[in-house]
């Protein structure tokens, strides 16, 4: 979901690298915070990781290929706005060291496929998490669920900014995408959700933040913890 | 498993999917570039002049004629660097608390 530069007309790149620019601002004095010494290398792990499975293209219908987004997942692990951070970290370097995205609407993708999928699903997770049954099923559908709606979000924000920039009319681009988007995000929820059940496993304790993950390390019948 | 271990283990399975998976990775177009030309508006998008030169254009790591070994090697030292970026930047955050 990469825009190009091209795509968007100067305005609405700006306005979307204005929001960005703010939000990841904020984003580095939560983190002042939030990150305590444990979480550092998770942070660098965490982009990392996103960046490899960012590689990964799986064919979906019709000559067309998907990969995960991972702000969902970043999220889960490390909490909202950490996740913009982690998000922002891959998606820059993708922008100037493989010249995926462009540099003009680097703000617009940071937005697309960070910010709104860490920030708004994250806290939607986290309230998800309040009002359906606290257990690891619950969990693991609030993963999947919360996970395929970053990728639909993330294509009715390209979507709207597309039709902005007068680029196509929404009519013709929002359907499109969030018919192709509906199956990739799908890709999207398997993957995220076999990364956190790996961790839920091995190390519950690193879904510790905003609620989100410390239930589900008390989670009944989470083995092999410490 | 220690905290440092599974963050080694998760670091190690990154760089190994970067490295062996990902030039077997779907070459098709992605999702937006299929609306992009299925609603003609893909010859719109145009490199930045910043990225005329980019380092590893296209994931594939320049003076590696295999194109599969370039994409892997590409992941292996792209998922390394993003690693480093990502480290850096958590420490620099960090540190400005104090």
């Amino acid at each position: 979901m990469h825009i190009p530069d091209g795509f968007l007309d100067p305005d609405a790149a700006a306005a979307a690298a204005v929001v960005s620019v703010g939000v990841v601002g904020y984003s580095l004095r939560r983190a002042e915070h939030e990150l305590d010494e444990r979480r550092v290398p998770l942070l660098g792990v965490t982009a990392a990781f996103v960046f490899a499975v960012q590689m990964l293209n799986f064919p979906v219908a019709g000559g067309t290929s998907g990969h995960l987004l991972g702000a969902a997942l970043a999220a889960i692990l490390l909490g909202p706005w950490l996740a913009c951070l982690v998000m922002t970290v891959v998606i820059t370097s993708q922008a100037f060291v493989f010249a995926d995205g462009g540099i003009s609407a680097l703000g617009a993708n940071v937005l697309n496929m960070g910010i709104i999928g860490a920030l708004g699903v994250g806290y939607l997770m986290v309230w998800a998490r309040h009002v359906l049954p606290r257990t690891r099923a619950g969990f693991l559908a609030i993963v999947a669920g919360g996970s395929w709606l970053a990728v639909m979000v993330g294509a009715t924000a390209t979507s709207l900014e597309l039709a902005l920039s007068g680029t196509v009319p929404l009519g013709t681009v929002l359907p499109a995408m969030l018919g192709v988007h509906a199956l990739i995000g799908i890709g999207e929820a398997v993957i995220t959700v076999a990364a956190v059940a790996a961790v839920m496993v091995s190390r519950p304790d690193l879904l510790t933040v905003r609620g989100l993950g410390r239930r589900a390390g008390a989670a009944p019948a989470v083995g092999g913890a410490a | 498993m220690s905290r440092r271990l599974f963050l080694a283990l998760a670091l190690a399975v990154a760089v190994a999917l970067a490295f062996a998976a990902s030039p077997y990775a779907s070459s098709s177009p992605d999702g937006l570039e299929r609306v992009a030309t299925d609603k003609g508006f893909v010859e719109r998008g145009k490199l930045h002049k910043a990225q005329h030169h980019s380092p590893i254009a296209n994931y594939a790591f320049p003076g590696i004629d295999d194109p599969r070994l370039a994409t892997g090697v590409a992941g292996f030292v792209g998922t390394l660097g993003v690693f480093a970026v990502g480290y850096g930047v958590a420490r620099a955050a960090r540190r400005t608390r104090t």
